[in-house]
């Protein structure tokens, strides 16, 4: 048995530092082994490169070793397939700081297309996530998924098809989602439970809702705040709802450009929202039953300005709503708000500057209470002057990844 | 710097025998009252502990093992497992070994003469064929898990830890060469372990099969052993919110009316973890039936669905009383 001990002691020797390598990969009958072996071989600084071609793969992938970079040929020449996949809820997770994916695609995952969890500084950088079958129920979830970390860049990121949000951002913190195009997922962008996320110059369009921002109860992080949404395309949010009931995103009506739920400091401005049959903006109150004495449902210090609105709001898709555009004249304003201003004894009130519009205002008197609502409609509604929240600062080497 | 494993197992010498049927001196067999569900194989545990080296009691968590400690798990199929002792097919032995620089996971698998198990680092898939307790022909597609996966459940805020060894799940009897004795006991007997209480006095996970315990126990114990390695706040699944260890009393972190957050298409479109008195309405049941990857819970460590615990959980639902809470309104 000493032999044991002397094999404990012999792996734990220091091997010393090495030079950054670049571990290439190629395409071939046992990809997954050797990509595996890769992402399991590299060391921090190491670059694993993925030659182009086609991967086939049956098991997820995982990476938990930082400062590592996974590049592949590009988005359209590097795919991985996870067609076949037989295990594991995503296609690729990364649990290490600073890591940076660029350059290849995902596609098929029976779960989540590519998830980091509990990370710093991941980046994820001219990539592809995709179910190819075109929008299913029985398609994964998220296609692009950090959460729990902080500093997230996405850039230049494509993903379609995604069951719940293509891109989403959950319970993260320092946040840029930038230069991205969501299509065909049920929700475009969803940015959830999260503190300081710019989301810009992307586009979000056939999607069921084009930009999310949410908070839910029970979870870790909650109170998300300070999200800025601003010059993105929102257009033409046409695909009907195909989410897994009891997700939340099940409850965005189709046609929806941007919505915030719960959460509060949301700047909406400097968009292009068009063609969403809904409502170009709506702000409402989380309406779930939920055990938690932390949680306000309410959408608090929200600002819609210098929005580009189109054609919005023609047939809106939740229940109630066709009667209630028939009030209107035909036509749901394009911005539309709960009107819930005050939640519980928290004497927290809500205040809003909604400078865009037509406004529709339900003054529902809670959450959810579709029959209280006196529908009221105004050029703009709110007089207050939330501060916007601070630019998005990354850690500059990250920053200057997607250069 | 995280060294290189020995590529056989046999390099450990933790066996007298090439096919590791004979373990060496310092190896004690145990077994867990709980257990995680692993496609049914058959698992075959042991401690291995240095000489002079003992562990020492928690009354919770992972029993403190020492540096240079090991613990080491085959994983197995009869033949038949209505004659589970004959014909016994090795597919691979994972070790979990205590460095000085912490835990290190490592699978070996089994080459088809049963002679030598090498490391797979990254993972692996068997073809296994058995024919189950009921007389039934079955098949899995048996896979071993890459070093990470190994993490993604032995991790507590990020760093690789057991889940088996603790106190509570050893508390029970194991019939050692010399007859049947107290694990804990046995333990305390051989030197092995310092500090533990008379069983009596310890903590005991029921064990989730034994239908004289009560139903809550052993649903929790079965849920602990099979989910709460994620599903805990320090675990892979902290995100989710929902939290399966058996001291979480919360009923929203246990499940109970609690709206999925990630779950995709696992949500089976319905609404809630559980809905007391309603198995068919629940989202744990639904994923514990599924063996379909993306829907199935856990992730990870089976690809077929465990009958009887998931029996176990349903009844549980079935049992669990409504909590008459009142939705939160204003």
């Amino acid at each position: 048995m000493l032999r044991f001990a002397a094999a404990v002691l012999a792996a734990t020797a220091f091997a010393g530092l090495a030079e950054a390598k670049t571990l290439t990969v190629n395409p071939g009958g046992d990809a997954q082994e050797k990509l595996q072996t890769a992402l399991l071989d590299a060391r921090p600084g190491d670059t694993v490169e993925l030659a182009a071609g086609r991967y086939e793969l049956t098991d997820g992938l995982s990476l938990d070793v930082a400062d590592v970079t996974v590049k592949g040929a590009g988005a359209d020449k590097t795919v991985l397939s996870f067609k076949g996949q037989k295990s594991s809820g995503e296609g690729l997770l990364v649990t290490s700081d600073r890591v940076t994916l660029r350059d290849f695609a995902v596609e098929d995952t029976k779960g989540d297309g590519i998830k980091a969890k509990g990370t710093d500084q991941i980046s994820f950088i001219g990539l592809r996530v995709e179910w190819t079958g075109g929008p299913k129920a029985t398609n994964g979830a998220y296609g692009v998924y950090p959460v729990a970390s902080t500093n997230v860049l996405i850039q230049r990121v494509t993903v379609k098809g995604a069951s719940d949000a293509g891109i989403y951002v959950g319970q993260s913190k320092n946040i840029v989602v930038r230069d991205s195009t969501a299509a065909f997922n049920v929700a475009g962008i969803e940015i959830e439970n999260s503190i300081g996320a710019d989301v810009f110059a992307n586009t979000s369009t056939h999607n069921a809702g084009g930009i999310l921002v949410f908070d839910l109860p029970n979870l870790p992080q909650m109170g998300g705040h300070s999200t800025r949404v601003f010059d993105n395309q929102v257009v033409d949010n046409d695909t009907a709802n195909f989410a897994p009931k009891g997700n939340i995103v099940a409850n965005v009506p189709t046609g929806t450009g941007v919505m915030v739920m719960a959460n509060r400091d949301v700047h909406v401005f400097a968009n292009r929202i068009d063609g969403n049959q809904t409502a170009a903006v709506m702000l409402v109150s989380y309406t779930q039953k939920f055990d938690d004495k932390t949680y306000n449902p309410l959408p608090r210090d929200i600002a819609v300005h210098d929005n580009q609105i189109g054609r919005n709001g023609w047939s809106p898709q939740f229940e109630g709503g066709g009667l209630l555009a028939m009030l209107m004249g035909g036509t749901l304003p394009p911005v539309m708000w709960d009107g819930v201003t005050t939640y519980g004894d928290s004497g927290e009130v809500a205040h809003v500057r909604l400078s865009d519009g037509p406004v529709l205002n339900l003054h529902l008197a809670a959450p959810g209470q579709l029959k209280t609502a006196k529908p009221t409609k105004a050029a703009t509604e709110g007089d207050a002057q939330p501060a916007e929240p601070r630019p998005v600062e990354l850690p500059k080497r990250q920053a200057d990844l997607g250069r | 710097m995280a060294g290189a494993p020995a590529p056989r197992l046999s390099d450990y010498r933790l066996f007298t025998d090439p096919g590791a049927r004979a373990p060496n001196a310092g190896l004690t067999p145990y077994a867990l009252n709980t257990p995680l569900f692993s496609d049914y194989a058959l698992k075959f545990r042991f401690l291995y502990l240095p000489p002079g080296a003992k562990a020492a009691y928690r009354p919770d968590g992972v029993l403190d093992l020492p540096v240079g400690a090991a613990l080491v798990k085959t994983f197995a199929y009869p033949a038949d497992f209505r004659r589970p002792d004959e014909k016994v097919r090795y597919l691979e032995t994972r070790l979990l070994v205590h460095r000085p620089d912490g835990w290190a996971a490592y699978a070996y698998v089994w080459n088809e003469a049963q002679t030598e198990a090498v490391l797979k680092r990254a993972g692996a898939r068997i073809d296994v064929g058995f024919t189950d307790a009921q007389g039934r022909a079955r098949t899995v597609d048996y896979r071993v898990p890459n070093q990470n996966q190994c993490k993604e459940c032995h991790q507590l805020d990020k760093t690789l830890t057991p889940i088996g060894p603790k106190a509570r799940n050893l508390n029970g009897d194991y019939t050692y060469a010399e007859g049947r004795e107290n694990q804990l006991a046995h333990w305390s007997r051989l030197g092995l372990l310092t500090g533990a209480p008379p069983p009596a006095q310890a903590p005991r996970a029921p064990r989730w099969d034994d239908p004289a315990e009560p139903l809550d126990g052993r649903a929790r114990a079965y849920l602990d052993a099979n989910c709460a390695h994620c599903h805990n706040p320090k675990g892979a699944a902290s995100n989710s919110g929902l939290f399966l260890t058996l001291d979480e009393t919360r009923p929203a972190a246990i499940g109970i009316g609690k709206a999925p957050v990630a779950a995709g298409r696992g949500s089976g479109d319905l609404k809630v973890g559980i809905e007391p008195g309603h198995p068919e309405q629940s989202i744990l049941a639904y994923r514990l039936a599924s063996a379909e990857p993306g829907v199935m819970m856990p992730e990870l460590g089976r690809s077929i669905t465990h009958e009887e615990g998931l029996a176990l959980v349903r009844a549980w639902i079935a049992a669990t009383p409504s909590t008459s809470k009142p939705p939160q309104k204003p």
